[in-house]
């Protein structure tokens, strides 16, 4: 499974949500597919974007958040699980795409390449729902279940270790994140 | 426990003032009060961490949301955050106001604390973090609307150091 078959799967859905998404791949192919001012990349800080989909989600309860993290990141900020877990909310949908690679810098091997297993840790730090998918198909499925379900629920999709040939887009980081605060406050005005 | 209730409680009437709604912290002896009133506060979101660098993002998270926050934090858990604030609040202009209560300072009798304390400021002025203390009731207020303003106008972390002189009474 490649990850930007899965981004081009639910690409649709995104629309109606605020999206944040970590660096290198993961960043450059969601910006591939066509940028829209709802996607926030955070290029560098590994490990934070889970966090930042908890402030966002805590702070608009009645907006979707999708936070499209990976297996590199996650296991830098492995608390952000317990975190997310203790709040728990409902509009957070968490997508770990886990390569078992820390592509973007050469293609190291991950934990998870040698048995970690993320399902399990977000399981056990009080995920309420969580699951592993491994196919184009299951993980559309899975994002519609999230988009819709009451509950925080993250989706570890098990996808190649395989990218872009290069992850610097025309789209400046600082100009990324003031259009995303503006596209933000323009959603409360209306 | 000799912590201020009611240098904490100042502080936090200050926070209120200043429309902070979301609060990230990690438990630190001298935060005790402040993170209770913030768990007591039905208007206040209190975001309890595993490790301090979270509160970078989460504060992130509540500045596009157009929500007011701040973070509490003990000068160790400032040590902890220094990649998410060069590599996610510095690099993307974040403003975060950032309370640090300054353990390891004179006065210190912890020896586990002593050497967080003697590189807290150091450590500030490298980062290019403008920074204040929190050091007598009578300034609080005004030195907390101050760095919030700072920290919006120049959408960068700004820092206020929480010192022994009023967060301990003994």
């Amino acid at each position: 499974m490649l990850r930007l078959d899965c981004l081009r799967a639910v690409y649709p859905e995104l629309e109606g949500c605020l999206v944040v998404t970590i660096m290198g791949a993961t960043a450059a192919e969601l910006h591939s597919l066509g940028h829209r001012a709802n996607f926030f990349y955070l290029q560098h800080a590994m490990g934070l974007a889970s966090s930042t989909g908890l402030g966002l989600a805590l702070s608009l309860p009645d907006q979707k958040i999708v936070v499209f993290d990976g297996d590199g990141s996650l296991l830098m900020n492995l608390g952000s699980l317990s975190t997310m877990a203790r709040y728990r909310p409902k509009n957070l949908v968490h997508v770990v795409f886990d390569n078992e690679s820390l592509l973007s810098v050469g293609g190291f091997p991950t934990a998870t390449s040698t048995g970690t297993d993320l399902e399990g840790i977000a399981r056990a730090a009080g995920i309420p729902k969580v699951l592993t998918v491994r196919t184009v198909e299951d993980f559309k499925t899975a994002m519609k279940n999230a988009f819709h379900a009451t509950q925080l629920t993250t989706i570890v999709a098990k996808v190649e270790a395989t990218g872009p040939a290069g992850y610097v887009t025309d789209l400046s980081l600082v100009e990324n994140r003031f259009q995303f605060r503006r596209h933000i406050q323009s959603l409360k005005r209306s | 426990m000799p912590v201020s209730l009611t240098s904490s409680k100042v502080i936090f009437d200050a926070l209120k003032q200043c429309d902070v709604r979301l609060l990230s912290a990690l438990p630190e002896t001298w935060l005790v009060h402040l993170i209770r009133m913030a768990d007591d506060d039905p208007e206040t979101i209190l975001v309890r961490l595993a490790k301090e660098e979270e509160g970078v993002g989460i504060s992130a998270g509540a500045h596009f949301a157009g929500v007011k926050s701040a973070m509490l934090m003990q000068n160790h858990g400032f040590l902890a955050s220094i990649n998410g604030i060069v590599s996610f609040a510095h690099l993307y202009k974040i403003p975060l106001l950032m309370f640090v209560t300054y353990r390891g300072s004179f006065g210190e009798r912890d020896p586990w604390q002593t050497q967080g304390g003697n590189v807290t400021e150091a450590l500030l002025r490298a980062l290019g973090i403008p920074y204040s203390f929190l050091d007598s009731i009578e300034n609080v207020e005004k030195r907390i609307r101050q760095a919030q303003t700072l920290a919006e106008s120049s959408l960068q972390p700004v820092a206020l150091l929480l010192t022994r002189d009023l967060m301990w009474e003994e």
